[in-house]
């Protein structure tokens, strides 16, 4: 079972870095990183079968910290909305590099 | 004293400065948050976080001074984690000073803005002070959230809101890495002990184990993209540009120094035997850091921009002292943060003074002969400038931080010379963009139209004053600081417990 979850875990995490890297729309992205950090969540899971309860207890804090960085991240997602109407990545390029 | 951390009381104790400073800030939360946002409220919670970090410096240099240590335990307590403290509390002090003048002057009452710095740092002391990976996690977690909010706080600003778009979608994206690093190097050690990952590689002979390669790769990315490392910076000088200028200071040095502080520790606690896999890529990264960033740095023309590029530079360098990976390369990182945190936080303030109520001067070009109208500003903002470059004298510290990472790197077992080369040459180059402004200022006749700086607020009068007074001192008298640093550069545990040694069954 253990090798299964950890693939399983390397897949979501892979395609979360790909939405990432792909999408253009900020919710979307920002789902996609949801999704990598919820894949690591059952890396930690399925350690902790071996290793004991470290790994679960890591799980309660990391989705407590993205619960934080949700509404930290909506909030942001929203006041750029209200300047640009849009939530498009394309649209948002004042600060060039 | 000695605390032991496996009691409450001990752990507690070990942990009263942090403490200290976020019930401050807790309390001054509750302040900002009691009635509308006004201008007296603004700065009477300003007033109220500088007490809060002078409180906790003081709590600081108390524990500093009885030279406390601690058993084994998820927290450290050593002359590194009081010394990094140092540097991030008084950071954090320049910030707020600057901030409660920069502020109203930037259209924005918001009093939260001082709360959250004040947020940030106790995040940013946890990390100087973790010994496990889940510490670590929450500390990096506590600083970057609170820094996403910062950088989008001006929220009538819509460069504001996109830099603190890019920087959250961004941060996250590393976070999400170095969380999968942190699993993967539990899953290959089982322990998320810093100390005790350590041990389980040395004593089961990890170092070649493939887990725990990947786990530290992309721990690595992580950390790259948080200190703005070459090739993954490119967030860094559009977050810079569109910050309110305080907040820019504050990432450029304050974060800066906490992310360092922490990988000198991870590195050299648990991942000394390793080297061999990940010294490569490490030096590849500081190599090209030094180079990209010094060759795009020359043709920025917006001031913030070029100082974005500055500090990407500089953590290139301070990675140089990270590859060394001895004693010697902690402090020269310690005397570094110290000489690179005062020449950004005067520089900084001079950019905040430039800027008027609805106009930005932040193009090069805005600072053209100001050498004729406001010859003091101009001397402050060129002393920081020869500071970053490592001009010697002129330049006060910059020239000895610079020194200590080479001798660093010269010292060092593994083959540095020629990432001392690379740092010295790519210096030269850094002449063409920091000489650039002090000839700007002082031998460019002043544009008819220019308007005329505001005259300096006091507190950023201090901020500025104190920086450059400090530099030049340190930089005829660096003994202090040189032994300071020396004293308190030891990362390493005095021992480490490991309670169950399991053999490690993923292999």
């Amino acid at each position: 079972m253990l090798a299964e979850s950890l693939a399983l875990s390397a897949a979501l995490f892979t395609i979360g870095v790909i939405g990432v890297l792909t999408r253009r729309n900020a919710i979307i992205v920002f789902m996609c990183v949801e999704l990598m950090l919820n894949a690591v969540n059952l890396s930690f899971v399925a350690l902790s079968r071996v290793y004991g309860a470290t790994g679960q207890v890591f799980v309660i804090f990391v989705m407590t910290v993205a619960a934080a960085e949700a509404a930290v991240g909506l909030a942001i997602i929203i006041s750029i909305f209200r300047h640009k109407k849009s939530v498009n990545l394309e649209d948002i390029n004042l600060l060039r590099g | 004293m000695i605390f032991d951390l496996s009691v409450p009381g001990g752990l507690m104790g070990a942990l009263v400065p942090d403490i200290i400073l976020m019930v401050g800030a807790m309390v001054l939360m509750l302040v900002a948050a009691w009635g509308p946002e006004s201008a007296s409220r603004q700065r009477t919670v300003g007033f109220g976080s500088l007490a809060v970090l002078a409180v906790t410096i003081i709590a600081v240099l108390v524990y500093a001074g009885q030279g406390a240590t601690a058993g084994p335990g998820i927290i450290a307590v050593d002359g590194f984690r009081w010394a990094s403290d140092l540097v991030f509390l008084i950071g954090a002090a320049a910030t707020i000073g600057i901030g409660i003048e920069s502020n109203p002057r930037d259209r924005f009452l918001s009093a939260e803005s001082h709360v959250l710095v004040l947020f940030a740092t106790a995040g940013m002391m946890i990390l100087a002070a973790a010994r496990d990976l889940m510490i670590v996690f929450l500390g990096v977690e506590l600083m970057s959230i609170a820094v996403y909010v910062l950088v989008g706080i001006n929220r009538s600003s819509v460069r504001s809101a996109e830099a603190a778009l890019k920087y959250f979608l961004l941060g996250a994206f590393s976070t999400g890495f170095l969380l999968y690093g942190i699993a993967l190097i539990y899953g290959a050690t089982g322990t998320t002990s810093l100390p005790v990952i350590g041990e389980r590689i040395a004593h089961f002979a990890l170092g070649g184990h493939g887990m725990l390669l990947i786990g530290v790769g992309l721990l690595l990315v992580g950390f790259a993209f948080k200190i703005a490392a070459v090739p993954f910076h490119m967030w860094a000088p559009d977050v810079y540009e569109g910050a309110p200028t305080p907040i820019t200071a504050y990432m450029a040095a304050a974060v800066k120094a906490a992310a360092f502080a922490m990988f000198f520790r991870l590195w050299i606690e648990s991942f000394t035997l390793i080297d061999g896999a990940w010294l490569a890529p490490i030096w590849w990264i500081a190599a090209a850091t030094m180079v990209a960033g010094n060759v795009i740095a020359i043709a920025q023309r917006n001031i913030k921009r070029m100082l974005a590029y500055s500090s990407i530079v500089h953590g290139g360098y301070l990675l140089v002292a990270v590859v060394a990976g001895t004693s010697l390369g902690s402090a020269a990182f310690l005397f570094y943060a110290v000489a690179y945190s005062l020449a950004t936080f005067g520089a900084f303030a001079v950019v905040s003074a430039m800027t008027r109520p609805g106009v930005h001067a932040t193009l090069i070009s805005d600072y053209d002969g100001l050498w004729t109208t406001r010859p003091w500003l101009a001397v402050g903002f060129g002393v920081c400038m020869l500071a970053l470059l490592g001009f010697p004298i002129f330049g006060g510290a910059g020239f000895f931080a610079k020194w200590y990472v080479l001798q660093a790197a010269i010292a060092s077992n593994n083959d540095l010379l020629p990432l001392a080369v690379i740092l010295v040459l790519t210096s030269l180059v850094s002449a063409g963009y920091y000489l650039h402004v002090v000839r700007v200022m002082f031998m460019r006749p002043r544009p008819e139209n220019a308007p005329e700086p505001a005259p300096l607020a006091p507190l950023t009068r201090i901020v500025l004053v104190g920086s450059v007074t400090l530099l030049l001192a340190l930089g005829l008298f660096p003994q202090p600081l040189i032994s300071w640093a020396r004293t308190n550069a030891a990362v390493t545990a005095p021992e480490a417990r490991d309670p169950f040694p399991i053999a490690p069954t993923l292999r």
